[in-house]
């Protein structure tokens, strides 16, 4: 069976607009996420976010159309759009390959694309076709000329993980050889309402795995990361995605698992298609949403698939959670620790609040380090493990 | 333009029971099951259907349009055919569509677009993902294993077939339920299929109706049956 690496990735989050930006906020622990937003178009009341710049957004576009040469108006594309185009064009030029070639499959999750397309103020810029996810993908894809048709995954959640699942999985099955994929979300009032509904976010920075934990924190991102069987990136050492699996809860539509046995299939799962076993895993990239339940779901289950020991860490108490973008955002993080032998501090955490005694990480440290497991869980009762690894 | 990705498979997948729902009918494994001359909505269709077979799965009232054509789509493949051989983890549900959960995401905007009138509902919320008709059935059915939603523009065969195959050769799981789940403004179409590997099909199941081959002509052939 031949390998896929992972060859190239980018970052755009409230922290920065590429992955070495986002990797240096962390090292030296900026928060990108406000206490309030700066006007109420996203809420009625104050809500702890992590925001994107978006006037430097249209900025770093409009380089790109004058690079390119393409005599487009900025405001032809949608704010998602634009932040897509960004992140996949920052991720290609990481790399050489024609990716216009037919063997190149894009792969794009997001929970709810152009979604802020409903409200009334964006209501009459844009064409109504463009709430649907597969004319977000025709837009990327017609941009940069991609040869396929884009596959895109809307798996609430766990979409970005198992977009790199599924990237991976085509790749090791001749569909494709390359996939590029890319996750990205946006604030709108239409999210922010949503979860505000559930009493799902938390009043100040999101604190996963804490005592004091009290709700997630929303934020807005885009993530790319191209998979390849060829071996080629400029970074060494090269890391290879070793194995994947998807599960569901089959217990609640918006509430996770009572025992996490479920998150515990899919990294069970994942570690014996890696071929690996509990003591093979160095570092977990967790979910870790800082919601009373999720976290302690996440920590059954890590107890169950005896991981307790193993550092661990989410980066939502950085940017926040930013749904269709964080599988693949958390990803490329996760990527750079074992690239980098680093473990990243968990922001947010003070004191251990869930059952099972997990080694969440306190102090960035580096450590040697070959294998990753990453996790995520969902609405619709999903989970996804992937495993990264060292060659 | 077709995806490129084609690629022949080394292992068979049969389609060992299936399900479609279109405006006025209802067909499982190439039986009429329900017919209903004057279609006046959606609504009044589904709960003609519902109480028809009758379901007794109070949660069903809850559930937003796509959920429920999904369930009962599920609900009708699976009354007659077995998935009881299989392990919860050994099942999965691979379902796709055009509009993803446009029309609960319109309703639930109407609900928050006037700040004088603003009611914002965790149980409408909830529903504005598509994959939670997934979440549905794997609750109504005990269903584990691999699960995924994935969006085209139009019905894909191809996309489906792949997935599919991909998992089930590579043993992520034994059966799968699969197909097509779209609802928008009160125009929707459903194709729900159990696919299972042709050596494990229980010859006692599927009474009257004969394994179809698991591939795209198949699948396009189904979907577009009268």
């Amino acid at each position: 069976m031949s390998n896929v690496y992972v060859i190239a990735d980018n970052i755009i989050t409230s922290l920065g607009f590429s992955t070495d930006e986002n990797i240096n906020g962390i090292l030296n622990d900026k928060i990108g996420i406000v206490s309030a937003a700066p006007d109420n178009t996203l809420s009625n009341t104050p809500t702890a976010l992590s925001l994107l710049n978006f006037d430097l957004l249209d900025e770093r576009f409009l380089q790109i159309l004058k690079k390119i040469n393409r005599d487009l108006p900025v405001d032809s594309f949608t704010r998602l759009e634009k932040l897509f185009i960004l992140s996949i064009h920052d991720a290609l030029s990481k790399v050489d390959f024609n990716y216009q070639r037919k063997r190149v499959l894009l792969i794009i999750s997001t929970t709810k694309g152009n979604i802020d397309l409903l409200e009334d103020r964006y209501k009459a810029k844009f064409n109504h076709k463009r709430l649907f996810l597969w004319e977000l993908g025709r837009i990327i894809r017609d941009f940069f000329g991609f040869f396929n048709t884009p596959l895109i995954i809307s798996n609430a959640c766990i979409s970005g993980v198992l977009a790199i699942s599924i990237g991976s999985r085509w790749i090791q099955s001749g569909f494709c050889d390359y996939a590029i994929v890319s996750g990205g979300d946006i604030m709108s009032e239409f999210v922010v309402s949503g979860f505000q509904s559930f009493q799902a976010l938390s009043p100040g920075p999101c604190r996963p795995y804490d005592i004091d934990r009290n709700g997630l924190t929303l934020g807005e991102g885009c993530g790319t990361l191209i998979l390849s069987n060829h071996e080629q990136s400029r970074e060494r050492p090269l890391i290879r995605v070793a194995g994947s699996a998807i599960t569901n809860d089959a217990n609640h539509i918006s509430g996770p698992s009572r025992t996490g046995q479920e998150l515990s299939f899919a990294i069970n799962s994942s570690m014996k298609e890696a071929g690996c076993l509990s003591g093979d895993i160095n570092y977990i990239s967790a979910h870790g949403t800082a919601t009373p339940f999720n976290d302690e779901m996440e920590s059954k289950a890590i107890g169950l698939s005896k991981l307790t020991d193993v550092p661990l860490n989410s980066f939502k108490g950085y940017w926040g959670h930013t749904l269709g973008a964080a599988g693949i955002v958390e990803s490329v993080t996760a990527v750079h620790s074992l690239t980098s032998n680093t473990l990243f501090r968990s922001a947010g955490f003070k004191a251990l609040g869930v059952s099972e005694p997990l080694t969440v990480i306190a102090k960035h440290s580096t450590s040697d380090l070959n294998t990753c497991l990453k996790t995520a869980s969902g609405f619709g009762g999903c989970n996804a493990a992937i495993i990264f690894q060292k060659i | 333009m077709q995806p490129l990705y084609f690629k022949r498979f080394e292992m068979d997948f049969s389609i060992t029971g299936y399900c479609l729902i279109s405006e006025k009918k209802v067909i499982v494994n190439d039986q009429l099951r329900f017919y209903q001359e004057n279609f006046l909505n959606f609504a009044n269709f589904i709960k003609s259907l519902y109480k028809l077979e009758e379901i007794n799965y109070p949660k069903f009232y809850k559930m937003d349009s796509l959920s429920k054509l999904g369930f009962l789509a599920s609900e009708l493949v699976l009354k007659v055919s077995s998935i009881k051989k299989y392990r919860e983890d050994e099942l999965g549900v691979v379902l796709s569509n055009s509009s993803s959960s446009l029309d609960t995401d319109i309703v639930y905007q109407n609900t928050i677009n006037d700040r004088f009138n603003y009611f914002p509902s965790p149980s409408v919320f909830v529903y504005t993902l598509p994959n939670i008709v997934i979440g549905e059935i794997c609750i109504k059915f005990n269903i584990k294993g691999e699960n995924a939603f994935l969006i085209s523009e139009t019905f894909n065969g191809r996309l489906i077939c792949n997935y599919v195959n991909e998992m089930m050769e590579k043993n992520r799981v034994q059966a799968c339920l699969c197909g097509w789940v779209e609802y928008l403004g009160d125009k929707f179409e459903t194709l729900v299929m159990l696919v299972e590997k042709s050596g494990f099909i229980d010859k006692q199941s599927n009474l009257g109706y004969c394994p179809t081959p698991f591939t795209e002509q198949h699948l396009n052939q189904l979907l577009h049956r009268n």
